[in-house]
């Protein structure tokens, strides 16, 4: 099993993810500059938060046409986990892999704080460990985490299941309390809550955790499978 | 050479609260009759071109390709030649 | 000769030009006379608070590094570095450009001395929100500091913000910034071994901030819209990619130095990096990578562009540096080299147009600068509390106090900005001090920033000891050991003699507090000119103080934890309402004598709390300060949101009921234990002679203080949270 954090000129999450996984979950890691163009090591990528180009013209559209994007969609759709953090969400909006787009948040303020989010659907390899309906706190923080996608693909969204995260209390004005959604095929999850921040209970909490586990489960059982 | 000026804002289908935010401001200024204010981007791009022809296709496949998200923006250009 | 209007435009005395004609033994040229006024201006040369702030102590717990960009401690194998650094003026014309540029600006010292940029805080004060501009002010300076440190990925974990008339015209953003690396990773700020090259790493060079520091920082405002092109313009994304590529190169092991072009850009860092060297340079301006046509030899060497360094390589090694910088984006170009002879040389287009002894414009003249005290203070220290009438409903002072704008939450600016980035942030902004955890050790770092300058204007000398103890006392509370200051000296016209009386014994205030708390004085920045036309702001020395945990996991918060806990009061409430924020708020009145403060006391206390935290026997532990007593209690009640808690309280007989629950008497900590280990913590404080009260007990939704106040934490919490939001 092998992680790989993807690291765009602007990222400033990738160090952070790559701790998580290195030191908490203890599994093996590597940074990918972002123009590589070979993926084929990875079992589970991870596009951090941050900035990336500066969030120039709108967050994640220059960087989803960075070298390495071409491999993180020949990636995805061969099936392999993708998740994409704040930055890394709007990055997978921006390219595509996910349907939507994010707008400003409604009271145009950078928002930096734990939220309560609600487990819509563990029915999926990044939210299997927790139970449906769970609240948990993890942090957000960003200044574009308003998620905008059009009733017919909000509709598409709730008949496939594929909203995982919902704020109980909507801190940004996204579309349906939307904080993070995974594609059709389920191997891509986008959300703009940080786990990262809150995997260690010297952080102030552990909910985040429970992301990381689920995903190295479910690629321990497909490994057995295989 | 030409040059190209391309508008881009929000869909009007989308909410701006940018621009709704101007709009409080203007009218704390006392500005009255104000209908609706949307806030949008300017790109202004100097490039080489053929003819007219080939830099209005040019710049209209940016917008589509990277300068406009076009599930929230809409874009409009103009080109000129200098 | 130069024309007099040409030098004195440039902020030179005739005095000054003289001594120049003299050092160069002819007229100086058009650049080497910027070059003089930029070097010698106050902001980078100190020539009239050089030699008071020699006074500061340099010995603490842990070896000091003091002595260049930035200072520092050594803690094992750990350098922390870290300064805090002025933005004032630039913020005042344009708020969200100044404070952004100040945050890089500050950050960039840290890097460059090698360490990565871990915690920012930040120490801001403004006009009162009642008029139109402060509030402009404010917003902008909060929109600069999180557009550019959340986007360079480092997190801004405190600080504070305060509201006075005095700021109105002239308000104050003080940046400070830390950095961690392994001690042998420290860089240096200085060129050596002739020959090897020097070069030019970051953005390119354009008109921006030309003559800033000169014209900018040392002037009085008159009027600041005129001044709008010299302020200069932040790229945090350039910046994130500097860090990168810095951090990168200095791993190679092949740079002997590297400086910041930070105030008076190429000249400063060129003039200044071979100064410290004792070698020379000469560069040439031809090489420098220009955003714009057309720039003159003195505009390149002033020019404040930002996201530039200068760098000392070895020989031999210069296509590694560029290969780095270009990866990111950046020039990394060799414009320069080290010399033999002690001077800056300066090449443009062909020509010799600077050639100066380093020595000569890096260490400029020194001012003995006269004193007086003010002759109205007599008659503001006066304050005969039988005028003062006890209140009639403390309910109610107790809520105007929580709304007051100073003492209000301030979760509408914190949560702007990114403070969890790095994951390190154990303590988040809300409590006395942010706790941040060195990754790869057990240890923890708290940082706070501090500063009443209402007490400073009425007691200079008390008021900047007050600030260095109440910094402390904020750490301890935190559960650190406080280990080293930085300052931000905040002040009027120097040459007015009031107010240098005033930075004199602010100055000596800091000295003499730093001596008896054994803390070292490791970096710090002065600013002058702080005056509108309105006046002088109040004196403000702005202390920024870390600590250090030996296991971060022991660390404490303010806020009340469990029904039940007892809750005592350490150190002494005197009948002291002098500069207080009650006599303000409540009774308009700015005077008395600022509270007393005992250094053996405050040790004492400070001591009892570090050492009760580390033997696990508190819960909770809270700095009485500004608001006394009172909103101290009604801050430990709410300042947790998801655990909102009251509390019953009795007071101590003996003093006016208005002193004791809203006078800031110091050296006071309020703490809260579990009922087995109140004897302990007592015993404690009488092995250290300290007064120890016990107060009440933790519970109940309201916080119930003798018979003069019962309100519910709910209301109290709305008050003290709705008080701040633009």
């Amino acid at each position: 099993m092998k992680f790989g954090v993807v690291v765009f000129p602007g990222s400033n999450c990738d160090q952070d993810c790559f701790h998580v996984v290195d030191k908490v979950l203890k599994q093996p890691v590597e940074f990918i500059w972002h123009k590589t163009t070979k993926l084929d090591d990875y079992d589970c990528l991870i596009i951090p938060g941050g900035f990336s180009y500066g969030d120039s013209l709108r967050c994640g559209a220059i960087a989803r046409f960075s070298p390495i994007m071409e491999a993180v969609i020949g990636f995805a759709n061969k099936g392999g986990l993708v998740i994409g953090i704040c930055n890394g969400f709007q990055v997978l909006l921006e390219a595509g892999l996910l349907p939507g787009a994010m707008l400003r948040n409604k009271d145009l303020h950078f928002i930096c704080k734990f939220v309560d989010l609600k487990v819509e659907t563990t029915e999926t390899p990044f939210s299997s460990q927790y139970k449906k309906g769970q609240v948990v706190s993890i942090p957000i923080a960003h200044n574009e985490g308003n998620y905008y996608i059009d009733d017919q693909g909000l509709a598409e969204l709730k008949k496939n299941n594929q909203i995982v995260f919902t704020y109980t209390n909507n801190p940004n004005g996204a579309v349906a309390d939307i904080a993070g959604i995974v594609n059709k095929n389920r191997n891509i999850l986008g959300m703009m809550p940080h786990p990262e921040r809150c995997s260690e209970d010297a952080l102030g909490g552990s909910d985040g955790r429970i992301i990381w586990e689920s995903i190295v489960k479910w690629l321990n059982q497909k490994s057995i499978k295989s | 050479m030409f040059e190209a000026e391309i508008k881009i804002s929000l869909k009007k289908t989308v909410a701006d609260p940018q621009g709704l935010t101007i709009k409080h401001a203007l009218e704390s200024l006392d500005f009255k009759g104000l209908n609706e204010v949307r806030m949008g981007k300017l790109v202004r791009i100097r490039l080489e071109a053929q003819d007219q022809a080939q830099a209005q296709d040019e710049v209209k496949q940016m917008c589509e390709k990277l300068l406009a998200n076009q599930i929230i923006e809409d874009f409009s250009f103009k080109v000129e030649q200098l | 000769m130069v024309k007099p209007e040409v030098y004195k435009e440039l902020g030179l005395t005739d005095q000054e030009y003289q001594k120049i004609e003299t050092i160069m033994d002819r007229e100086p040229s058009p650049t080497e006379l910027a070059m003089f006024s930029v070097e010698w201006s106050e902001h980078c040369g100190y020539p009239r608070s050089r030699k008071w702030l020699k006074l500061f102590p340099q010995e603490g717990k842990y070896p000091s590094l003091v002595g260049e960009d930035s200072g520092g401690i050594i803690v094992d194998d750990l350098a922390i570095v870290f300064k805090m650094e002025s933005h004032n003026h630039p913020s005042q014309v344009e708020p969200k450009q100044g404070a952004a540029t100040g945050v890089g600006g500050i950050i960039r010292d840290i890097f460059t001395a090698g360490a990565k940029p871990i915690a920012s805080l930040n120490s801001l004060r403004f006009g009162p929100l009642t008029e139109p501009y402060n509030k402009f002010l404010l917003r902008g300076v909060v929109d600069g500091i999180q557009f550019y440190g959340n986007c360079l990925g480092v997190p801004t974990v405190g600080g504070e913000i305060y509201f006075d008339e005095s700021y109105s015209g002239n308000c104050l953003v003080n940046a400070m910034s830390i950095g961690v690396c392994h001690k042998d990773q420290l860089a240096r700020a200085k060129a050596v071994g002739v020959g090897n090259p020097i070069m030019y790493v970051g953005s390119s060079t354009g008109r921006d901030g030309i003559g800033g520091c000169s014209v900018l920082a040392s002037h009085e405002f008159s009027e600041g819209e005129e001044k709008r092109p010299t302020v200069q313009i932040g790229d945090p994304f350039t910046e994130k990619c500097l860090i990168e590529a810095t951090l990168e190169m200095l791993a190679t092991g092949h740079v002997l130095g590297i400086k910041d072009m930070g105030a008076a850009g190429l000249t400063c860092s060129s003039a200044e990096m071979a100064d410290a060297g004792g070698v020379g340079m000469e560069i040439n301006l031809d090489d420098v990578p220009l955003r714009e046509q057309g720039m003159e030899a003195y505009e390149i060497m002033m020019s404040e562009s930002q996201e530039r360094m200068l760098v000392c390589v070895k020989a031999g090694h210069e296509k590694e540096i560029e290969d780095i910088f270009a990866k990111w984006d950046l020039h990394g170009v060799v414009i320069g080299y080290v010399t033999d002879d002690k001077n800056l040389r300066v090449k443009y287009q062909g020509k010799v147009v600077a050639d100066i002894k380093t020595e000569a414009l890096a260490k400029g003249p020194v001012y003995d600068m006269p004193a007086e005290k003010p002759a109205y203070l007599d008659e503001v220290n006066k304050l005969d509390l039988a005028t003062i009438p006890l209140p009639t409903n403390y309910n109610e002072v107790l809520l105007s106090l929580l709304a007051s704008p100073s003492l209000a939450n301030k979760a509408w600016v914190y949560e702007q900005y990114d403070h969890m980035v790095q994951t390190n942030t154990v303590v988040l902004p809300g409590s006395d001090a942010a706790v941040l955890r060195l990754k790869g050790t057990t240890k923890g770092l708290a940082a706070t920033t501090d500063c009443n300058s209402r007490y400073c204007y009425l007691n200079p000398y008390r008021g900047a000891q007050i600030a260095v103890a109440e910094a402390a006392r904020n750490l301890v509370c935190s559960g650190a050991d406080p280990a080293a200051v930085t300052d931000c000296l905040n002040f009027g016209n120097p040459e007015k003699p009031d107010r240098f009386w005033y930075f004199k014994n602010c100055v000596m205030g800091i000295v003499d507090a730093c001596r008896e708390l054994y803390l070292p004085v490791v970096s710090g920045n002065v600013s002058f000119y702080n005056e509108s036309p309105k006046g002088p702001i109040n004196p403000t020395p702005s202390i920024g103080m870390i600590g250090i945990l030996n296991d971060v996991n022991k660390h404490c918060t303010q806020y009340f934890k469990d029904e039940g806990d007892i809750i005592f009061l350490l150190g002494e409430s005197k009948e002291e309402l002098g500069g207080s924020e009650y006599l303000k708020v409540i009774h308009g009145q700015v005077a008395g004598e600022a509270p007393a403060l005992g250094l053996k006391v405050e040790k004492a206390v400070q001591k009892v709390v570090y050492e009760a935290i580390g033997l696990g026997y508190i819960n909770a532990a809270h700095d009485c300060s500004e608001g006394g007593l009172a909103v101290a209690l009604a801050e430990c009640c709410m300042s947790d949101q998801n655990n909102m808690i009251g509390a019953k309280i009795t007071l101590v007989p003996g003093i006016r009921a208005d002193a004791a629950l809203f006078g800031e008497s110091q050296s006071r900590i309020i703490v809260t234990c579990k009922k087995e280990n109140l004897c302990k913590i007592e015993e404690l404080a009488i092995e250290n002679n300290l007064v120890c009260n016990e107060l009440g007990v933790v519970g109940g939704d309201n916080l119930e203080i003798a018979n003069l106040i019962n309100l519910p934490v709910e209301q109290l919490s709305q008050t003290w949270r709705s008080a701040i939001k633009l």
